[in-house]
């Protein structure tokens, strides 16, 4: 909300030194943010000048001038040249002396032109930055000035007004007026507020028509509980607004239209009641306000055609919809300049209704806004007796007694605050003296009872139906910084879980390892989401900010891709990152589900175990990926490149930190490379792939190197680990050790001869380490060997070598049973 | 008894000169030299040895004792002259070995968390030590644990307000979590009272990313509900956490504001006493008295237990407690910038 000072000063009284800054400190203490402050930007000479004479003057562009001689002063007139062709001699024009500045820092100095020199300038409205208007110079007369030549243009215009902006809150529908803002300017201050609409009931018309068909509304509430109307004859729409008024309007951030729809924005922003004003000679009967029915339609103000919605509130008359209530009017009851007579209507629609319709048709107004947050009950009379006196005043029409007030508005019921409620809610000792004052200041009606207060709250306060909002208004009136400060003594806590320690372990693991960790967005397109994934389903978003990047991922690698990318292309060459996170694993399609329950009361067993089970599965992976040199070349050491096995040891460092151990198999899915991948199990459960990217996919993200990847689901590792490991006792007798070189087929995974190995072994091998994969010379094509470091120990004796022999030729001997080992010399 | 041909003035000087002989060596090869010349089979005191099996008895005890002291001390002296050339050859090898330790090589790659997931562990720790637990929830979330039980009803202005992120279809209810909140509720449903918990995490909104918007953004959220708590346990909380946070001189500062979930409301201030360009007020985050439709939507009676939240950006905190000064900084993975971290802030 934008809030004029001359306006607001209208209300409370202001310092006399009183800046946009300065009331906006004020009423941030009270709860309104502050936004910024707001002004013409425009400062002297500005003066009235009268033009005494012209000589137009053709150009050689085609163009002519006017060489005008103005009078700014008595006994002073300059020459001026001016391009608009608006004017007439004897016209009273705005003269921007040299010296002025107009907004855009736009320093106006005598200056030579069109062979003249030129002695200031005749100011547009949009020069003024007053409205849009640039189709010639601002004519005071035709806007019924007609001030003394030299009359300061700055006071005469407003210019030198400005504007507090304060961010309202959804609460605060009542702050949507300069009346609801000086209320909390009161507060804030201390200073009176003195209320313009007075306490003399206005006059209220009678005798037209008005009938509201609302038999269920919406949650059992009226659409409409009030409808003001009020009809003034003999309006002459053409005639000017009050340079005030466009001021006023303007820097309250809205543009200057016409005369009665001017009328109709001030006072809504004066007293936060929206209005809406018909052409009475366009209206075809009485006025009855009812839901739509299927397949109306309507022609709003802004010349579109709208589908209604049986949910919509609508005004209509004989023949039919007349307008959007509280949203939009109608286009063929609009007022216009040939207007003569016009109704006034000031109503008060609930705010379900007005929200819904609102956001059904896309058509956010500074009536809807209103609405939406509530508008004061008991203020729609003032503010149509406030436009009829305004149409009064500028447009020369004159009320009759015409007019309406539908009024069933239900009375507000008491609320109960016990004694001590506030005290124990916000820690300060309240006395009973402050909790009646300060809920008397915010207009609450106060008895004390038995046990506390009844209260009943202000007609401009919908959002005060309970204690605690009543607590709240007493807190924030009083002034928080009188809340005490202590610090709360929790129940013992069992630290971080273990599944929290460990996804802390993983992470440092890598980072110690040399991997950096990366934060993406999960946001990814439908082809990035089939790079590693074929057919499963995915989330979706209906209101993407872009369209490549509308799915949820099912994998976190296209987003470091595309991070390696980025970090390539800012020449960046070794690059070795991870990110852990959600994915996004709808176990089907999404659809369609029941409404949802009301947020009243704790929903039942069932229904919060179905609301649970709507959310897809988003198990936490990690996924890393790696590229270039893990070691650079440097003084006697030679360089290393990241590969297939840097992905699987990360992948293995992740598990072991977690307090688990991987095994590998060897696998060809999707977006890996389908020889140098090998799939991650645990206890036979999948947990993901390590090795090296589809070069085809690197090159495909202009990656031209080799890239390395693994992604993991941590939920598998955090499921299979637990939380207290048990001790082994440390064996200290001596060691044997053996090397064993074995000749098997060469697509014999060593991991699964490895295992073999250690079955054969049994428990007398302590440690089995693979040191060597041989093939070429004295191997037979098509086998490899594959030598071996064993360590034996024993618990209880000294091992022998015929000892561990025996061992040894145990696993050879399975080794040769399952898969034809044969020992290598 | 006289005369004994081998007496300490024949056997004297042979001893002198052999000593002579080893403290003259100059390393391990010239001592087995010296040692061959001086107690070899050639040398002077083996020739006066060989003499004794010729020597009359009474002569033979007394000059075999003169010879085998003179051996002593020679093999004392080799022994020792031996221990110091061993230790000078050692010394000279070290020095030998000398490299230019300044130019030592890196092989292994420089690491580093990302300063948002560092924070949120460093917030989180702060919480842990003072009993509370981390809760943890999913990020497509039912709308009614985004909204409903947090007392925005689906009329709400606030609802529209949030810049939601809805999943297609919109009628399944699924959205983007807009904060943290729908984990206190989660917590307020699964957990024994009382229940003081802390919800960091990942949440979106429809914002466009600029220098200081991003749709995906983080927040930490606290939740402490118990018996008797006030808005005064609420500043207590906050004032602890903004110290640790940063600094002793640190305070904080509550306005009021509005929040479909608590009441009463309050935008949280904090003074920043190492703030880049000078001490100074920043705004931080929201905080409130839990609001009893909250309560009674987790089937908590509101007029038994009551408590507080607050919340606050990641982002925004570690903008201005590390001087961070572009969002895209925090999100476009540049390895440069996790790695100045490294793992603390």
């Amino acid at each position: 909300m934008k809030v004029p000072l001359s306006w607001l000063a209208e209300y409370v009284d202001l310092p006399a030194k009183a800046t946009p800054d300065s009331v906006m400190a004020e009423l941030v203490k009270v709860g309104l943010e502050e936004e910024g402050s707001h002004g013409f930007e425009v400062s002297g000479p500005l003066v009235v000048g009268e033009v005494l004479e012209f000589t137009p003057e053709p150009q050689s562009n085609g163009k002519t001038i006017r060489w005008c001689q103005v009078q700014v002063a008595p006994g002073d007139v300059r020459g001026i040249v001016c391009g608009a062709s608006n004017f007439e001699v004897g016209d009273k024009v705005v003269v921007c002396l040299p010296g002025a500045i107009l907004p855009g820092n736009f320093e106006i100095a005598a200056r030579s032109t069109y062979g003249h020199i030129s002695d200031g300038m005749m100011a547009s409205g949009r020069e003024l930055g007053l409205s849009d208007d640039h189709d010639g110079i601002l004519r005071l007369g035709v806007m019924g000035l007609d001030p003394e030549v030299g009359t300061d243009a700055l006071e005469l215009l407003s210019l030198n007004d400005s504007a507090a902006e304060v961010n309202v809150t959804p609460d605060r529908g009542y702050c949507f007026s300069i009346r609801g803002i000086a209320r909390e300017y009161a507060h804030a201050t201390g200073v009176d507020f003195k209320d313009q609409i007075g306490n003399a009931q206005p006059e209220l018309g009678h005798g037209f028509v008005v009938k509201i068909d609302d038999p269920s509304g919406i949650r059992g509430k009226l659409g409409c509980d009030r409808f003001v109307a009020r009809h003034v004859v003999g309006v002459d729409a053409t005639r000017p607004t009050p340079p005030w008024m466009v001021a006023r309007l303007k820097l309250a951030g809205m543009r200057s239209i016409s005369l009665v729809v001017d009328i109709t924005n001030y006072v809504m922003l004066e007293l936060g009641q929206p209005i809406h004003a018909y052409d009475f000679d366009k209206l075809t009967g009485g006025i009855t306000v009812r839901r739509a029915k299927a397949g109306e339609k309507l022609v709003t103000l802004d010349g579109q055609t709208r589908k209604l919605d049986v949910e919509d509130l609508l005004i209509t008359d004989e023949s039919g919809p007349i307008g959007l209530a509280g949203v939009m009017g109608g286009e063929a009851t609009e007022v216009t300049n040939s207007t003569v007579n016009v109704l006034i209507e000031a109503a008060h629609f609930d705010p379900v209704t007005i929200a819904r319709s609102a956001r059904r048709h896309k058509l956010g107004s500074e009536a809807s806004k209103r609405y939406e947050r509530g508008v004061d009950t008991n203020v729609a009379e003032y503010a149509a007796a406030r436009v009829v006196q305004l149409l009064e005043l500028h447009a020369g029409g004159s009320a009759d007694s015409l007019g309406a007030d539908v009024n069933q508005v239900k009375p507000t019921a008491p609320i109960f605050l016990p004694l001590e409620f506030t005290t124990s809610l916000v820690g300060v000792d309240y006395t009973q003296e402050q909790i009646t004052s300060v809920l008397s200041d915010i207009g609450c009606v106060v008895a004390q009872v038995d046990g506390g207060f009844e209260v009943i709250a202000p007609s401009w306060r919908p959002d005060i139906t309970h204690k605690t909002d009543l607590a709240e208004e007493i807190a924030r009136i009083s002034g928080y910084q009188h809340i005490p400060s202590r610090l709360p003594v929790a129940p013992p806590g069992r630290g971080l879980t273990l599944r929290q320690r460990q996804r802390r372990q993983a992470l440092s693991a890598l980072v110690g390892s040399g991997h950096t960790e990366v934060l993406t967005y999960p946001f990814v397109s439908e082809e990035e989401n089939s790079w590693f994934t074929a057919g499963l389903p995915s989330v979706k978003l209906a209101n993407a900010l872009q369209e490549e990047s509308s799915q949820m991922r099912l994998r976190i690698l296209p987003g470091l891709i595309a991070a390696a990318k980025r970090n390539l292309s800012r020449g960046l060459t070794d690059i070795a990152i991870f990110e852990e996170g959600s994915v996004f694993l709808p176990a089907k399609k999404i659809t369609a589900t029941n409404p949802l329950p009301s947020g009243i009361e704790r929903p039942s067993v069932e229904t919060l175990a179905a609301l649970q089970s709507t959310s897809p599965a988003q198990p936490k992976h990690l996924a890393i990926l790696l590229t270039g040199e893990r070691v650079k070349q440097q003084t006697n050491v030679s360089a290393a490149a990241y590969d297939y096995s840097d992905a699987i040891e990360a992948a293995r460092a992740v598990a072991r930190a977690i307090g688990v151990e991987l095994e590998l198999k060897s696998a060809a899915p999707k977006g890996y490379h389908p020889g140098r991948t090998a799939e991650l199990l645990l206890d036979g459960k999948h947990v993901g792939f390590a090795g090296e990217l589809d070069p085809r996919l690197a090159s495909d993200n202009d990656i031209s190197r080799r890239v390395s990847v693994a992604e993991i689901d941590l939920e598998v590792l955090y499921a299979a680990a637990t939380g207290v490991r048990q001790a082994t006792p440390i064996m200290v007798m001596p060691a044997a050790t053996q090397d064993l070189s074995l000749l098997v087929e060469a697509e014999l995974p060593a991991a699964t001869l490895q295992a073999t190995i250690v079955e054969g072994a049994g428990e007398l091998l302590e440690q089995i380490r693979l040191i060597e994969d041989y093939r070429g010379s004295n191997i037979p094509e098509g086998k490899k060997s594959l030598t071996f470091a064993l360590r034996f120990r024993a618990e209880d004796r000294t091992l022998t070598q015929v000892e561990a022999t025996e061992s040894r030729d145990r696993a050879v001997a399975l080794a040769h049973e399952r898969f034809g080992a044969i020992i290598r010399a | 008894m006289s005369g004994n041909p081998i007496n300490p003035s024949v056997v004297d000087p042979v001893v002198e000169a052999a000593l002579a002989a080893i403290a003259a060596t100059l390393d391990i090869a010239s001592l087995r030299a010296a040692r061959g010349a001086t107690v070899g089979e050639q040398s002077e005191i083996s020739k006066l040895n060989a003499t004794l099996k010729n020597m009359p008895n009474e002569f033979k005890a007394e000059a075999g004792a003169l010879i085998g002291a003179a051996r002593g001390r020679l093999n004392q002296a080799f022994a020792a002259r031996e221990a110091e050339l061993a230790a000078v050859e050692e010394q000279a090898k070290l020095v030998a070995e000398a490299v230019d330790v300044t130019a030592a090589p890196t092989k292994l790659a420089i690491g580093g968390r990302h300063p948002l997931s560092l924070l949120m562990d460093q917030i989180s720790d702060v919480f842990v030590g003072m009993g509370w637990e981390i809760a943890e929830g999913p990020e497509v979330e039912s709308e009614w644990f985004n909204f409903d039980a947090l007392n925005f009803d689906a009329d709400h202005p606030a609802r529209a307000m949030q810049d939601t992120f809805f999943v297609d279809p919109v009628e399944s209810h699924l959205v983007l979590r807009t904060h943290t909140s729908p984990v206190q509720v989660r917590s307020l449903l699964e957990r024994e009272l009382p229940v003081y918990v802390l919800c960091p995490g990942r949440v979106f909104r429809t914002d466009e990313l600029d220098a200081t918007h991003t749709p995906v953004f983080h927040q930490v959220e606290g939740l402490a509900i118990d018996k008797g708590l006030t808005m005064a346990d609420l500043r207590g909380t906050l004032e602890h956490f903004a110290r640790i946070m940063f600094g002793p001189e640190a305070q904080i500062r509550l306005r009021p504001s509005f929040f479909p979930f608590t009441e009463p409301s309050a935008e949280l201030d904090v003074w920043h006493p190492n703030a880049k360009g000078g001490a100074r007020w920043v705004e931080w985050g929201g905080c409130g008295m839990v609001n009893p439709n909250v309560l009674k939507a987790a089937g908590i009676d509101p007029e038994v237990y009551q408590g507080f939240a607050f919340g606050m950006g990641i982002e925004r905190t570690l903008m201005f407690r590390n001087g961070v000064l572009d969002m895209h900084d925090m999100v476009e993975s540049d390895i440069r910038f996790s790695q100045q971290f490294g793992v603390s802030l």
